[in-house]
């Protein structure tokens, strides 16, 4: 069983006790604990189910390489899936539940995958789901979903808040280990702006744990004093807990910091991610240690051997009263070493080499530890935890020599410097044969823009795996980056010794070299995903060559831990099973994040009322008063229309339009875009923006306008007011605003750079509202304050003035039909404007109308909507606006591409009003159906709808749309089917289908 | 007349820096180019030609470089009719255009030790790097801004309509306990 010692635990405060639960056992932990930490001390060695063949589960690592021991963390608003247990800090009151079983952790169903492993081989569900085919979706699919998947999505919504920032910096270095710690002091020493990035708590890496001496002291007290001296450089910035996530071009790297984790319900941010933007980065990540395959390395009790010593020597926990150590390097003996200092049991260490000599072994027998050299694991004993091994001669087939009983197995297949920040952008690995792993080849960085290494990698992370080594390269590496940055380096420690010098290695893939598939189909590669050594050479008779496609067809370093110990076994084992090289297999692409990053932290502030701007009118506030159902149009929010009580949306619509037809009503149309267009170029540039002529319109009046594209599509429309002789302002769509003045200041600064004009959006200074209706002139007149009689105010005029004492500029201008003004105020006067008018007209009946009114009462005059009647594919000649296309000039945006034959085909769909025969609406976007079929089989069609609303003016379904024929067919009728049968019968009528003389809007 | 209000009439938050919204300010968008005769003399209605990328204060007025043909400047909310027409006088016959922006902003002051930590959790800018009386058009989070930084904290400036967003982001960004260090 795994106990807590009765000493030792260089991290934790045994003074005081944390309680938390784990599957509701109430367990007890101290502060610095991990939870694998603490769950072993409480010989909690079962901690989860494993992904396809639901086998029991133990902690395998200390690290965020862990790929077994994921939980539940939390409960409603704070629960969380598949966290890590070796990465997550103990806390008082924590609660944690395993995964991926049923009923129960101890007694689970799904087990019986184990059983049918036989039948569940590599590709299983392409192979076995592939037919009947419709059983995919409704059979094979439900009940997979239903089984798969770790962790529970959580249900709630987050309780916990989430922020961003940003951060610059000459050098990011990610690893607050030896390496880390070093670089950090040469560049801080040399004034670099520094950021240092540790993923854990606590700084030093593994260097205080081995017992690395740093310029003759123990490495634990060279790093507290380090980080001393570093936090008193004001060009350095420390942060722990947060891991360097995903390094992109241009230097940017995101990093998640964990800020309360640890302490939830404190007020402070989750996570908080960092958007780094760094001149270099330094990885000085480490290395990750790779487990053995042999049979049963997966059974609970069965760890890295370093992680074994880190919980020895971090947390005082006994992993078991006897271990047996498998290795095949030297690193491994000080595990060894570790646990006897311990005072417990080293039953063997288990050596694949055949002679091993050097320091270790040296060491290990000096302490009266076995040393079983040339052997091999056969087996691992026991089910929900280890029992023993049986073990056998490395160069055979496994036939067990011997047994030993044990509670714990530690095991070492050598390390692999961990390289996803190096290859995230590009950066190229070497195989080293001395050290079996992949490294950086540093003539191969990822690089800057200006084609320097964007990365350096330094430390255990570049393939130098001992104290010294690791020093020295660190040094090395951040002397070189200082130089880069143009400073002279400063200085760190000098030396630094491991207590293990001159430690090697023997490549060891499987245990036993000649292990026979039944022990093979119980070697474990990829721990979270199910993969054994036999999935792999399975899928290499099968003929998968790439290790790419093979990743994929087994699963293979595709779950959560993305393959952090299994990647290099696998491609080991693909490499011996095709018989090439493993430089020649090559490795899979990493890709960001280095480990998951929660949902939260890439969200950031980004949720509730923050989650997206909405822009506000200044009467905004007023209509939510009023209860206005709000529609989205473009990031405003506009009321659609101001429903009373016991009235629908439909309602609510109809009697705005009724009301404003007879009474007056008011619109917000203060998002309407408003640019300034000044200077002696600019009738010349509007004339080329607009298909008509603006130029020749007087001072002080208003003309309708239409802008195209160069391919002439209709882009967008509006009323054009000239304000003064060289000044217009030009009025958009709400939506079109932004485009339409970037669209201006694209011709200005690019094309006509020597035209005199300039432009300003003036949207927001503006609230305009306007006033439509019978009563609109009476209303305008009780204000006061400016002549609005119809003989000094004409149709489509502007004049500047006051009203009910407010600065106004009011336009004639008729959207609705009736008559019109819009009043423009400065915002900050907007809602005195509209509160006024809503005042003063109340005895006049003035109703508020929404957007769906204003829409239905230009469709009632035949007007057309930009985004309705047009849609990128429509040219104004389509909507029989040739009234607004000037003849006479030589050019606008758009003439040209108008002239293309298609463009000019008089089969082209044009603009024609639709009334039902019996009053009904036609549904929106409906074609109208023409005679035969295409080529597809499909019905032919000769049009169809753009805008259909019941009309309460007229009291009947009234519609535009674009039919064959256009205009020339009046009086025809055309039949739109209706989905799920039916049919509409329309005639083509004329599109304005009230008020068409316009004798209510000029009075 | 009654008086204009700013978007959200004056609101502040408390957190770990103070947040208060300013205004109305008078705020006037000119576009010219730097070698348009007159404009030296023009700008003193504000407060004078700033530099490149800087904002020149001057009391309660102020004249910000926005871009190569654009300045920002700023003067007390009931000054700007005077402003407008002291400059339509002296740029007289010169190509420009003056635009009254005063209601189409929102502003924002940040004061405070920490100020610099809200806006860098909200803005991609290198605040260390900032010269003294440095303008810096960005955007926060989402929305485009423009700040300054003077002797008591941070002046952001955003459009009318997004104002409460801004205040949103600049809440959440203040609250106690979120310090970055």
């Amino acid at each position: 069983m795994s106990t807590r010692l009765a000493k030792g635990g260089r991290l934790i405060d045994r003074t005081t006790k944390l309680e938390f639960s784990f599957n509701g056992k109430r367990l007890t932990g101290h502060p610095g604990d991990t939870l694998a930490s603490a769950l072993l001390a409480n010989d909690q060695m079962l901690v989860g189910r494993s992904f396809k063949y639901h086998r029991p589960r133990g902690i395998v690592a200390a690290g965020p390489e862990e790929p077994n021991a994921l939980v539940n963390l939390g409960t409603g608003a704070r629960h969380e899936p598949n966290q890590r247990v070796t990465t997550t800090e103990l806390f008082d009151g924590l609660e944690a539940t395993s995964q991926n079983h049923w009923p129960s952790l101890e007694f689970d169903v799904g087990a019986i995958n184990n059983k049918l492993s036989r039948f569940l081989p590599a590709g299983f569900y392409y192979k076995t789901f592939l037919f009947p085919r419709a059983f995919w979706k409704h059979v094979f699919e439900p009940i997979i979903r239903k089984s798969a998947g770790l962790g529970k999505a959580p249900k709630d919504r987050d309780a916990d808040r989430y922020e961003q920032a940003y951060a610059f910096c000459d050098l990011l270095i990610a690893g607050g280990g030896l390496a880390g710690l070093q670089a950090a002091l040469i560049a801080g020493q040399a004034g670099l702006r520094v950021i240092v990035m540790e993923q854990a708590a606590h700084w030093g890496g593994r260097a205080p744990v081995d017992g690395v001496l740093v310029d003759g002291v123990p490495a634990g007290d060279w790093v507290e004093a380090t980080l001393s001296a570093l936090a008193k450089m004001e060009n350095v910035t420390l942060r722990a807990r947060c891991m360097v996530a995903g390094v992109y071009d241009h230097g940017y790297v995101l990093a998640d910091e964990r800020v309360a984790d640890h302490t939830p319900g404190d007020g402070r941010p989750k996570h908080r991610l960092w958007r780094i933007r760094a001149g270099r980065i330094l990885a000085a990540t480490g290395a990750i240690e790779r487990p053995l395959a042999f049979a049963g390395n997966d059974v609970p009790g069965v760890m890295l051997a370093a992680s074994a010593r880190d919980f020895v020597v971090n947390f005082g926990i006994s992993p078991g009263d006897r271990t047996v150590v498998v290795t095949n390097n030297d690193d491994a003996y000080l595990t060894a070493i570790a646990l006897k200092q311990a005072g417990l049991d080293v039953a063997a260490i288990v050596d694949a080499r055949d002679n091993p000599t050097g320091p270790g072994v040296d060491k290990a027998r000096a302490l009266g530890l076995r040393v079983a050299s040339g052997k091999a694991v056969a087996k691992v004993k026991g089910g929900k935890r280890v029992v023993g091994v049986a073990l056998c001669a490395q160069a055979g087939e496994g036939t067990a020599t011997e047994e030993l009983p044990c509670e714990a197995v530690a095991m070492s297949g050598g390390w692999s410097p961990v390289v996803h920040l190096w290859s995230h952008c590009g950066g190229k690995l070497l195989w080293d044969e001395s050290l079996s792993c992949f490294r950086p080849d540093a003539a191969r960085p990822p690089l800057n823009h200006d084609g320097s290494a964007m990365v350096l990698a330094l430390g255990a992370a570049n393939g130098h795996f001992l104290a010294g080594d690791v020093l020295a390269d660190a040094s090395q590496v951040a002397a070189e980056a200082v130089k880069l940055a143009g400073k002279a380096p400063g200085h760190g420690a000098k030396v630094a010794t491991n207590p293990l010098e001159g430690a090697t290695m023997a490549p060891v893939w499987v245990m036993p070299q000649g292990a026979p598939v039944k022990l093979r189909s119980k070697m474990w590669l990829d721990y979270q995903n199910d993969v054994k050594v036999s999935d792999v050479q399975l899928a290499a008779r099968e003929g998968y060559v790439s290790v790419e496609h093979t990743k994929r067809y087994t699963t293979l370093g595709m779950a959560t831990d993305q393959g952090k110990l299994s990647n290099i076994n696998g491609l080991a084992i693909l490499a011996d099973s095709l018989n090439i090289a493993i430089p020649e297999v090559g490795t899979t692409t990493f890709r960001p994040p280095y480990a998951p990053v929660t949902l939260g932290a890439l969200a950031g502030e980004s949720r509730g009322t923050i989650f997206q701007p909405v822009r506000q009118t200044p009467m905004h506030g007023w209509h939510e008063g009023q209860g206005a159902y709000l529609e989205p149009v473009g990031l405003w929010r506009r009321p659609f229309c101001y429903p009373r009580s016991g009235e629908n949306h439909e309602q609510a619509v109809h009697r705005e339009i009724l009301n404003t037809r007879d009474n007056v009503g008011l619109l917000d149309a203060s998002t309407l875009g408003k640019i300034l267009v000044k200077g002696p170029d600019a009738g010349r540039f509007l004339d080329m923006l607009y298909t008509n002529v603006m130029s020749s319109l007087p001072v002080g009046k208003c003309r309708y306008g239409l802008m195209c594209n160069e391919q002439g599509f209709l882009s967008d429309d509006g009323v054009v007011v000239r304000l003064a002789e060289d000044t217009w302002l030009c009025h958009t769509t709400s939506g079109g605003a932004d485009r339409i003045h970037g669209w201006m200041e694209d011709w200005l600064q690019c094309e006509w750079w020597d035209w005199q004009v300039y432009t300003a959006n003036v949207t927001e200074e503006y609230a305009q509202i306007a006033v439509a209706g019978p009563k609109a002139r009476m209303l305008l007149e009780r204000l006061g304050g400016m002549d609005v009689s119809a003989e000094s105010f004409p149709f489509m005029t502007m004049k500047e003035g006051t009203l009910a004492g407010l600065p106004v500029r009011a336009y004639r201008i008729s959207f609705s039909g009736e008559l019109s003004y819009e009043l423009a105020v400065p915002a900050g006067h907007g809602l005195a404007l509209w509160e006024a008018l809503v005042r003063e007209g109340a005895a006049l009946g003035v109703m508020p109308y929404g957007t769906e009114a204003m829409h239905i009462m230009r469709a009632e005059k035949g007007f057309i909507m930009i985004g309705d009647e047009s849609d990128g594919t429509v040219i104004p000649q389509d909507l029989n606006l040739d009234w607004a296309i000037s003849k006479k000039k030589a050019d606008y945006l758009g003439k040209r591409g108008q002239e293309r034959n298609h463009l000019v085909n008089p089969d082209r769909w044009k603009l024609v009003g639709l009334e039902t025969l019996d009053g009904s609406v036609i549904p929106d976007g409906a074609y109208a159906a023409a005679e035969g079929v295409n080529a597809n089989g499909q019905r032919n069609v000769e049009g169809r709808v753009t805008s259909t609303y019941y009309s309460p003016t007229l009291k009947r379904g009234i519609a535009m749309g674009l039919v064959k024929g256009g205009m020339a067919r009046l009086g025809e009728s055309v039949t739109f089917p209706k989905v799920g049968g039916g049919q509409v019968v329309a005639r083509i009528v004329d599109p304005v289908f009230y008020d068409k003389e316009g004798a209510k809007q000029n009075v | 007349m009654s008086k204009a209000v700013s978007a959200l009439g004056g609101v502040s938050f408390e957190g770990f820096v103070t947040v208060r919204e300013m205004g109305p300010l008078g705020m006037i968008s000119l576009r010219a180019k730097p070698d348009v005769k007159g404009l030296t003399a023009a700008l003193k209605v504000a407060a004078g030609l700033p530099e490149q990328r800087r904002i020149v204060m001057d009391g309660d007025k102020a004249t910000a470089w926005m871009s190569p043909d654009e300045y920002l400047l700023i003067v007390p909310y009931d000054g700007v009719g005077k402003a407008m027409e002291a400059l339509a006088k002296k740029l007289e016959g010169q190509h420009h255009l003056a635009a009254n922006v005063s209601d189409a902003r929102a502003v924002f002051r940040i004061e405070g030790e920490k100020a610099d930590q809200v806006i860098a959790k909200l803005c991609p800018a290198d605040l260390a790097q900032m010269a003294p009386n440095e303008v810096r058009r960005t955007r926060a989070a989402q929305v485009a801004v423009a700040f300054w930084k003077d002797e008591t904290g941070y002046t952001l400036v955003c459009f009318r309509s997004v104002a409460a967003y801004v205040m949103g982001l600049l809440e959440h960004s203040a609250q106690p306990g979120s310090e970055l260090g």
